[in-house]
């Protein structure tokens, strides 16, 4: 068993950041959080306006997988995530794809296929999914993955403005992400004896 | 209904760009009838006997060669873990998902099948019924085929053991896909009979075969 006995909760705009060794559970906890790994016991809940909403329907989440199509343009991907996400959803301003490009330095890169894009501007094509549907919880698994300096800094740049916004992120890393967590959980300390 | 929409787009347009599945599958096809001849010899009455079902078995063989890219693509690049994060439920992602490689990979199966039906001198009066039970069930096989799909999604050699599971349950569409055509060149059965079961296969295997492979999606993407 990997943890037990968890339980905090996380209000609008503010953030958690998940430590831990290796192999400590910070992955597996983000999974049962969106909704992909069935909880032992317990129980994940999310509301929004006071309704219980179902994880599908509020997270965003960047895995180790950027889920990018090599076949497919930059500005395809993201077309894509776009509406797919949108879709549904009732939303007031959807931001432009140019604006998202441009935020991310990928406007350059707009027509080029994905496939020759390198591990960071892939790492950036992944994290700008985040801003082209709105959802309220980023759960981000080592999000700073293979970006260099000052994107970097555009992603804490990006949480920020999500978290003044109301939204929430929970993270992962063992690089500081230049954000000021407001809550840090550990995980894989001792557990007490039953 | 438009993340539905959006996803048999993407899905087709990603299936137009890696076109090169599509290709072996045809060529499987054509090679597979036109070497049949040479093993069974020139005896054109025994080929024409034989025809209706050699072309409904080399259409299922050539269907499972691009049947495991259904969700696998998809699943290593982690784009499927997102799609299951999407508005879509599941089962409807699974529909949309079948819907798309019977568009792009079964369909084109289905409209090459009575032309090969010249290499082993099928019945001229079949032509017409083969064309029309490989449209209506082709169909069957890749809404079965997304729960062989879904199963083997985390393998690394799914293929094989996709086949296994898979062809089993294509035997009814098998079975009634020859006889609606066999029915019609030598009867004495009534053509309808064959031909209304094999509709009604593909139109449950619709309804039925996307909730068998989203119970398989959510025991592989964990």
């Amino acid at each position: 068993m990997l943890f037990r006995d968890l339980s905090f909760s996380l209000t609008g705009g503010r953030s958690l950041l998940l430590q831990g060794a290796n192999g400590s559970g910070k992955t597996s906890l983000l999974r049962i959080l969106a909704g992909f790994l069935p909880a032992e016991r317990g129980r994940v809940e999310l509301k929004t306006d006071g309704i219980i909403r179902e994880p599908e329907m509020a997270t965003h989440y960047v895995g180790h997988k950027d889920g990018i199509k090599a076949q497919f343009t930059v500005s395809e991907n993201l077309r894509f995530w776009g509406s797919y996400f949108g879709s549904g959803s009732s939303q007031r301003d959807i931001p432009h794809l140019d604006d998202v490009l441009a935020r991310f330095n990928l406007r350059e890169l707009r027509e080029i296929p994905s496939n020759l894009l390198s591990a960071g501007q892939k790492r950036r094509l992944c994290l700008a999914r985040l801003l082209v549907a709105q959802r309220h919880l980023w759960l981000l698994d080592e999000p700073s993955h293979a970006l260099d300096r000052d994107s970097q800094a555009l992603l804490a740049d990006v949480m920020k403005d999500h978290l003044d916004g109301g939204g929430m992120v929970i993270a992962t890393t063992h690089i500081p992400l230049g954000l000021e967590f407001d809550t840090n959980l550990v995980l894989g300390e001792e557990l007490p004896p039953t | 209904m438009s993340a539905f929409f959006t996803l048999i787009r993407r899905d087709l347009r990603l299936a137009w760009r890696n076109n090169g599945a599509l290709v072996t599958s045809l060529g499987f096809y054509l090679i597979v009838i036109a070497i049949l001849p040479l093993g069974l010899g020139p005896d054109l009455n025994l080929l024409a006997r034989l025809a209706p079902g050699l072309l409904w078995v080399a259409l299922l063989l050539s269907a499972l060669l691009t049947l495991d890219r259904l969700f696998h693509n998809d699943f290593e690049d982690g784009s499927l873990e997102l799609i299951v994060l999407g508005p879509l439920p599941l089962e409807l992602v699974c529909f949309a998902k079948s819907l798309s490689h019977w568009i792009s990979s079964s369909l084109p199966l289905a409209l090459l099948a009575p032309g090969l039906g010249l290499l082993l001198n099928l019945d001229a009066n079949a032509y017409w019924v083969l064309t029309l039970t490989t449209f209506v069930g082709t169909p069957a096989i890749s809404f079965i085929g997304a729960i062989g799909a879904a199963l083997t999604i985390g393998l690394r050699q799914g293929g094989p053991l996709l086949a296994l599971i898979v062809l089993p349950l294509y035997v009814p569409v098998l079975v009634f896909g020859v006889s609606a055509i066999n029915a019609v060149i030598v009867g004495p059965n009534s053509f309808w009979a064959s031909f209304s079961i094999l509709c009604a296969i593909t139109l449950a295997s619709m309804v039925l075969a996307p909730l068998a492979a989203a119970a398989g999606l959510r025991l592989n993407v964990q």
